[in-house]
């Protein structure tokens, strides 16, 4: 058998060029994993140490992206946010994406009622503006993380699960899914071994989509108070804090601003880049 | 030929496959009867949306919304049509296996073949994990795909298509059916592809005593495989008989216009015949005899009254009022 897989061609070792999206994005996103795992490696100060001698300073080489109007260094700040930030773009998306996929699948392959009545679902949360909606559902549970990523699971599930089940329905319909009837297999076995892994894509790509919007989602609640509570780090909270400095110290709400745009250019790059390679894969 | 052996094989009757759709009933398939004795390979033959995929989907019961099916499928003695969803799966796959024309788009792109084959042993068999393994490896071999421990682990998409076609059957013949459906597997294939198959499809036959039911639109396929042959039009059968017997003296006009389109080799140099018009739609099927707006022989009667299929020799049947005239041209011509 050695020998047979010795004599073939290197079948499996040519490898296709990645795109440079996809490795774009994947630097920047494997970076700022790395920062948020460690950031006391990269933050040169305390984020919550009060300097009252440093107030309101403008960026130097002692503190590159200045000081707060408490003498905070602001890029420690930054950096520290990115934890806090980059767990945002996580746990308030695998929920709906998991959740989503697996009831959009159900769903498309059911069709008939079902598949009206989840119309219907649809129809009542996209008419509500999502963002309303979170606060809405926030203001509820009271602010704080945790009762964000309920608000936002509640919501986002139904966007992933109209995904899929618009491309299970395409699936079904195709040779290899009536193979699989015309073989026996079970209901469960056809939607989730089968249709699922062929209709699943489209919500991968837009899950990385949803991670930058959840970022902007988290700073926003954060700006508005209802999402990460002060002291601590987390770039909406430092926008929100730096804004009755923005004409005298433009820096406290810029740089935070910044590291918003760069992660999310992260994700949407791994978005259109694994949209690229999962697409010519077929 | 037919019906021997006391309920054993299949045995279909009065098949009916109807479908809703916005311009009125769309008739695929009407009161459609059909013997298959074990270890029989039987033809059925037709031009393109003559019915013959819808038949071999309804005795499956692989026909979908809208579409609706009535008439009855014995399959040993058990009827298909009433049974529950459990038992149904147990012989989908099990015992009756299925082979789809496309070998392009019948295997799931994002499995490995291998998987693909252990998927019918692990739902229909109580094998563990290495048995299953060791099964898929030698249908790999059985079908002859070469350096099978390797390709075990590819993808459909690293298959040629006649090797796709080759591993479909390796799925199907996992389980070891009685009885196999396919459906122009030959179809999307090469010409020396296609004598590959059907060669390995019948050494499967002779191997295992299994019944094959090939749905085609090839003549020459026919001549090769079959044992039996049955023409459909517009949704009916409107022909049987013993493939050779049927080749050398059809008896309906619409199968003696479909062997006289096809060139013979070794036969007198003589003009090919065509058949005028195209096939009804479905959902406007004429009255009388389906076939009569194109057909030579017809008379009044054709245009007013179905013909029944009946037998007028022994195996042979035809639904033809002028079934005795046709046969008298063709032994002239």
């Amino acid at each position: 058998m050695s020998a047979v897989a010795a004599d073939a061609p290197a079948r499996t070792a040519r490898r296709p060029r990645l795109p440079s999206t996809l490795l774009g994005g994947g630097a920047i996103l494997l970076a700022s994993v790395v920062v948020a795992f460690f950031p006391g490696l990269f933050a040169p100060y305390d984020p919550n140490a009060f300097d009252y001698g440093a107030i309101l300073q403008a960026p130097s080489w002692a503190h590159p992206f200045g000081t707060d109007n408490f003498g905070r260094d602001v890029l420690s700040r930054v950096i520290h946010a990115y934890t806090v930030d980059m767990q945002i773009a996580i746990f308030a998306t695998i929920g709906p994406f998991v959740f989503g996929s697996f009831v959009g699948a159900l769903v498309g392959y059911s069709g008939g009622i079902v598949e009206s009545l989840f119309g219907r679902v649809v129809d009542a949360v996209i008419t509500f503006p999502f963002l309303v909606l979170v606060i809405a559902i926030v203001s509820v549970l009271g602010p704080g993380l945790g009762n964000m990523y309920i608000a936002v699971g509640v919501v986002g599930w139904v966007f992933y699960a109209r995904l899929v089940a618009a491309e299970v329905k395409v699936q079904r319909r195709l040779d290899y899914a009536d193979a699989a009837r015309a073989m026996g297999y079970r209901h469960t076995r056809i939607v989730f071994r089968h249709l699922l892994p062929n209709s699943i894509t489209s919500a991968i790509v837009y899950w990385m989509t949803d991670m930058a919007l959840a970022i902007l989602l988290g700073s926003s609640l954060g700006y508005l108070g209802l999402g990460a509570q002060p002291p601590a780090a987390e770039w909406g909270v430092l926008i929100a804090d730096g804004k009755n400095f923005m004409t005298t110290a433009w820096w406290i709400t810029v740089f935070p601003g910044v590291a918003i745009v760069v992660t999310g250019l992260g994700f949407s790059l791994l978005g259109d880049g694994l949209a690229e390679i999962l697409r010519t894969k077929r | 030929m037919s019906g021997q052996g006391g309920g054993m094989g299949l045995k279909v009757r009065g098949l009916t496959a109807t479908f809703d759709t916005p311009r009125g009933v769309a008739r695929a398939v009407e009161g459609v009867d059909l013997d298959i004795a074990p270890g029989e390979v039987v033809g059925l033959v037709g031009e393109s949306g003559s019915g013959k995929s819808v038949t071999l989907r309804s005795i499956l019961r692989l026909v979908r919304e809208p579409g609706r099916v009535t008439g009855s499928v014995e399959w040993n003695g058990r009827d298909l049509m009433a049974m529950g969803a459990r038992e149904l799966r147990r012989v989908r796959g099990a015992e009756i296996a299925m082979i789809f024309q496309e070998p392009m788009t019948a295997l799931n792109p994002v499995l490995p073949v291998g998987l693909q084959i252990e998927e019918n042993l692990r739902a229909h068999t109580g094998m563990a994990a290495a048995a299953r393994r060791a099964r898929a490896l030698e249908l790999m071999d059985v079908v002859g795909i070469p350096a099978a421990a390797r390709r075990l682990e590819e993808y459909p998409h690293q298959f040629s298509g006649g090797m796709r076609q080759r591993v479909m059957i390796a799925i199907a013949l996992a389980s070891s059916p009685k009885l196999l459906l396919a459906d122009e597997p030959t179809t999307a294939l090469d010409v020396t592809i296609q004598d590959q198959i059907l060669k390995l499809i019948l050494d499967l036959r002779d191997r295992f005593g299994m019944s094959v039911l090939f749905v085609t639109h090839d003549l020459g396929v026919v001549a090769a495989t079959c044992d039996r042959m049955a023409v459909m039009y517009a949704g009916r059968i409107v022909e049987t008989g013993t493939v050779p017997a049927v080749f050398a003296g059809p008896h309906h006009p619409y199968t003696r216009g479909l062997l006289g389109s096809v060139p013979r080799a070794g036969s007198e140099r003589s003009m090919l015949l065509s058949i005028d018009g195209t096939p009804p739609s479905l959902t406007a099927i004429p009255p009388g005899c389906a076939f009569n707006p194109r057909c030579t022989f017809a008379t009044d009667a054709c245009r007013a009254e179905l013909p029944a299929l009946e037998a007028f020799a022994p195996g042979r049947k035809v639904a033809c009022f002028h079934h005795a005239r046709v046969a008298a041209m063709s032994e002239a011509a």
